[in-house]
């Protein structure tokens, strides 16, 4: 049977502040090696500060996650070399000397299927290493170290995948969940990184590391187990080794380095004394999680009558579902569902059209409102959609500028309607004996009108004009 | 002009007007000009010490508020950062390191108007108990220069004892201030963990070191304890101690005390000198009234083993940043894998810290941590409990500060075991947390000897109102320079 098991990284990108110094969580707006201070470069006679928002945040996830959440948490030194690491070791936890990290011993669904997770971590980022250069003689290395020191939590899974859809299901569940937790923002570039371990039936476990995105690790696993399967066929023993994914030639590669001989010498970090997290503490964190997805979910379902697809697809997404909840009333909550699902989500399908998106729940209510009282019909309500959202006006100026109000006025539609029917002498009288027709006319009326025609009106004066 | 007054006399002096802090600076940096050639307690001097003197004569005549210094001279260890100052640690690799911040304690004096006089010397990174492991050469010990002045903060000690300064910061990681403070016969404190924030101060094994003063007198521990301690954001490990006045009451007497004395501590390998100045001690303290009864710890065997495990494993992770890529020497990393890089960068640090890197290297290493570094941590946490256990039942314990006499600069030098033994009495203090405190005691044969006194965790106050009773008992001669 194939045995996969994940190492997930996710930097607490919603922090304010690095985990033990206050240089910016966020580094990505920096020059190189502006975002960074004494403590987080190690210069001599630094000590750590912990970050407890950090320790919050992480503990959240842990919980979040189902884990078991000790009294006391506590960190360690893991001991490496490499230019990346300013200390040359990196804070983080442990669990060999008793359950002291973040979390432990938790769960989380795929469908059906239960993930365990293994532990959750709190630690710190190295630096990044840049390689620059077109050929290995003339390659550089450089090293910026705005990220050093960037909060980042691990959470270490059980070998429970068997294959790589399970992995990607489980990596859009997880990261649907940091981010409705308002921990992380994993469209964020680097915001969230994994390292697989891969072994099939009658192999040993093989690492990869160096994956960049969720959309390679499912990559990266797929081939691993072909590979595998491949020496498996051929006899050919799988050796325990760390490899290292080839992001240009979507190949793993065993890693030159000497890595998995590595010894880490983990001792207790003495410069940050154990933590207490007392149970009021936690009952407080609990209280300010925000509505779990799948509780966001089933209440959309039962107290709005939404249909399961689409209150799932609404839920997961936190940039969604906060302007859903923002935006619905109990009467309009199925049209504010629907023209997000329909229409929103194609219009703001990336993280740039986002974060330029000039729309906010008002808008989004001011529209579902106006479909369903009948002032604005569907279709127009997405062009106006449109406009709102590279403009940021009201939903009534983009009407009158756009002409994208529906035809309500009495008088107007009879004339149109009177027009219709004097073109359509064939249809009329079918009507009259089938009032299926009838719909066929509204369509006639709604193309005259580009749609704008109150639907139900038109009905209504077709049936007076038509007996 | 008398240099050889204690700090809470000069603070008086000057705040009275009787004294020009000018003229004091001015005449200590004369001496230190005409003396240090010789004793070699300065790395490096504060070239405004006199202008900075000078305003605080004026802030003085014009009636402005003044820090409780008063614009005393202190000398600092090297390993202690001020900002925009060289910091080597007495080593090579950070010959050129220029502090881009002041340690907690350095803001905290600051603010008191202190003057730094300068940096002073140490064994490189703080490891050793002479101060020979320098990079830039010994200090000497005052009262002989053929003899060493103790370490690690034997810069400290020299400064103090030889009227350099008026007081000193050390560092105290196994007894570095203690010890050279009995080489130097000067007294040195180390506070319970935590009392004095350690940021700044250059880790070398942070789970068990403290900054520590360096002084004339016991009250001048206590005066100095009163300006620089206190809880720090910047250190997580420090602790609050409710705005303890350590001066107030210090003339309490110690009647009634029931003072245990460490059985281990005097025993084989004791220079018979040392032991008749302890008995000597034992016997005064009785005359104050208190009771001594000889006491045991276990643990005291193993603890010099258990200390050398730990601090090595612990110096070896606080050391391994200085691989000279974002600071250091002129070294270029150009053509170089990084790993031969590393290995060749830290060619240039001294045989003792390089021994310790070995060590650390190895202990804690999987494989052979079960064997070293968890049966030191054991160690370590029995001998606190035994500890904690005799303090259910005793107020203070006693025990001479180094075993031995001073010893020639270069006798031990090749004897690295025979060196780490003498930190037999001192690094139990450590190890467990406990504050201890050295004070001159005696001489024999021109070299001096220090008792030192140990409290329980936070019972500082009462360590420092014992050693002031103690230190009455006592008159020595003055230094020979």
């Amino acid at each position: 049977m194939t045995k996969i098991g994940l190492e997930i990284h996710c930097q607490l990108t919603n922090l304010e502040s690095k985990l033990f110094c206050s240089c910016k969580a966020n580094y990505r707006e920096f020059e190189p090696n502006v975002n960074i201070c004494p403590i987080c470069m190690g210069l001599p006679g630094s000590l750590p500060r912990l970050n407890q928002k950090a320790v919050e945040k992480a503990t959240m996830i842990a919980m979040a996650l189902n884990c078991s959440t000790p009294e006391k948490i506590m960190f360690f030194r893991k001991n490496y070399f490499y230019p990346d690491l300013p200390k040359n070791f990196q804070i983080t936890q442990l669990n060999i000397y008793g359950d002291t990290s973040v979390g432990g011993r938790g769960t989380l669904m795929v469908g059906d299927k239960e993930i365990r997770i293994t532990r959750i971590q709190l630690e710190e980022d190295p630096g990044r290493l840049i390689y620059e250069g077109s050929s290995e003689k003339n390659q550089i290395t450089l090293v910026d170290y705005n990220r050093a020191g960037t909060p980042l939590v691990e959470i270490v899974t059980e070998p429970d995948f068997e294959n790589p859809k399970e992995v990607r299901e489980f990596l859009n569940i997880l990261s649907d969940l940091l981010e409705n937790l308002g921990v992380s923002d994993p469209s964020l570039e680097g915001a969230m990184r994994a390292d697989a371990n891969v072994s099939i039936e009658g192999g040993n476990k093989v690492e990869i590391k160096n994956i960049g995105s969720f959309h390679d690790l499912e990559k990266a696993v797929h081939f691993e187990i072909t590979r595998q399967q491949s020496l498996h066929s051929r006899d050919i023993p799988i050796i325990q080794e760390t490899r290292h994914w080839d992001d240009k030639r979507k190949i793993t590669i065993s890693s030159r380095s000497k890595e998995e001989d590595l010894d880490y010498r983990y001792f207790l970090e003495g410069d940050i004394p154990s933590i207490r997290i007392a149970d009021n503490i936690k009952e407080k964190l609990k209280s300010e999680m925000p509505e779990s997805i799948s509780s966001k979910k089933q209440r959309y379902v039962s107290k709005y009558n939404i249909p399961p697809q689409v209150a799932d697809v609404l839920s997961s997404d936190k940039f969604y579902s906060d302007l859903f909840e923002d935006a619905h009333t109990v009467e309009n909550a199925k049209e504010v569902a629907n023209i997000i699902t329909t229409d929103l989500m194609g219009l703001v399908d990336t993280r740039e059209k986002r974060e330029s998106s000039k729309l906010k729940s008002s808008h989004l209510k001011d529209i579902a409102n106006s479909i369903q009282s009948g002032k604005i019909a569907r279709n127009s309500a997405k062009n106006a959609l449109y406009e709102i959202i590279k403009t940021g006006k009201s939903l009534s100026s983009v009407i009158s500028e756009m002409d994208l109000g529906n035809v309500s006025d009495e008088s107007e539609l009879s004339k149109i309607i009177e027009s219709v029917i004097s073109e359509e002498n064939q249809a009329v009288e079918q009507a009259k004996s089938n009032p299926q027709t009838i719909n066929y006319l509204v369509g006639k009326v709604m193309q005259r009108t580009k749609g704008k025609a109150d639907p139900k009106l038109t009905l209504d004066l077709l049936k007076k004009k038509i007996p | 002009m008398n240099l050889k007054i204690s700090a809470l006399e000069f603070t008086r002096q000057v705040k009275s007007g009787n004294l020009s802090a000018e003229d004091f600076i001015a005449k200590t940096m004369e001496r230190i000009q005409n003396i240090d050639g010789n004793l070699h307690a300065f790395l490096s001097l504060n070239d405004k010490a006199v202008d900075q003197a000078r305003d605080i004569d004026k802030k003085i005549k014009s009636g402005e508020k003044v820090g409780e210094c008063f614009g005393m001279p202190i000398s600092i260890k090297d390993n202690i950062c001020i900002k925009d100052t060289k910091t080597t640690c007495a080593s090579k690799m950070l010959e050129n390191f220029i502090a881009p911040y002041d340690a907690t304690v350095i803001t905290k004096l600051k603010q008191q108007d202190a003057i730094f006089v300068g940096k002073v010397n140490l064994d490189e990174f703080a490891m050793g108990l002479s101060t020979e492991f320098s990079a830039y050469g010994p200090s000497k010990n005052p009262w002989n220069t053929d003899y060493v002045p103790g370490g690690s903060s034997g810069g400290s000690a020299v400064s103090v004892s030889a009227f350099e300064c008026v007081t000193s910061l050390g560092s105290d990681t196994g007894g570095s201030v203690r010890n050279p403070a009995s080489f130097c016969s000067t007294v040195g404190y180390k506070p319970t963990y935590g009392l004095i924030s350690r940021y700044g101060l250059i880790s070398y094994a942070n789970s068990i070191e403290q900054i520590g003063p360096l002084t004339r007198t016991v009250e001048d521990a206590a005066f100095m304890l009163n300006l620089i301690t206190g809880l720090d954001p910047n250190d997580n490990t420090t602790v609050n101690n409710r705005d303890e006045d350590y001066l107030k009451d210090i003339n309490s007497g110690i009647e009634g005390k029931k003072i245990g004395i460490i059985k281990e501590m005097i025993g084989e390998g004791i220079d018979p000198s040392v032991l008749s100045a302890t008995k000597n001690a034992i016997s005064k303290l009785e005359g104050l009234g208190a009771t001594c009864e000889e006491i045991s710890l276990d643990m005291v065997k193993y603890s010099v083993a258990a200390y050398y495990t730990i601090t090595a494993t612990e110096a070896g992770s606080n050391l391994a940043r200085y691989d000279n890529l974002r600071y250091g020497y002129d070294f270029s990393v150009e053509g170089f894998e990084f790993n031969s890089y590393i290995k060749k960068a830290r060619k240039k640090l001294g045989p003792e810290v390089t021994r310790r890197m070995i060590l650390g290297g190895f202990v804690p290493s999987a494989g052979h941590a079960g064997k070293y570094f968890l049966k030191a941590l054991k160690v370590k946490n029995k001998l606190t409990r035994e500890i904690n256990d005799v303090f259910k039942k005793f107020d203070l314990l006693i025990s001479p500060t180094v075993p031995v006499l001073p010893f020639k600069i270069g006798e031990k030098i090749n004897d690295p075991v025979a060196l780490f033994l003498i930190d037999i009495n001192t690094v139990t203090a450590n190890l467990t947390g406990k504050p201890a405190i050295s004070i001159p005691y005696a001489i024999s044969n021109g070299l001096p000897i220090g008792i030192q006194l140990i409290a329980n965790s936070m019972d500082d106050k009462l360590l420092l109102q014992a050693a002031y009773a103690l230190e009455k008992t006592v008159v020595l001669p003055e230094v020979p320079i």
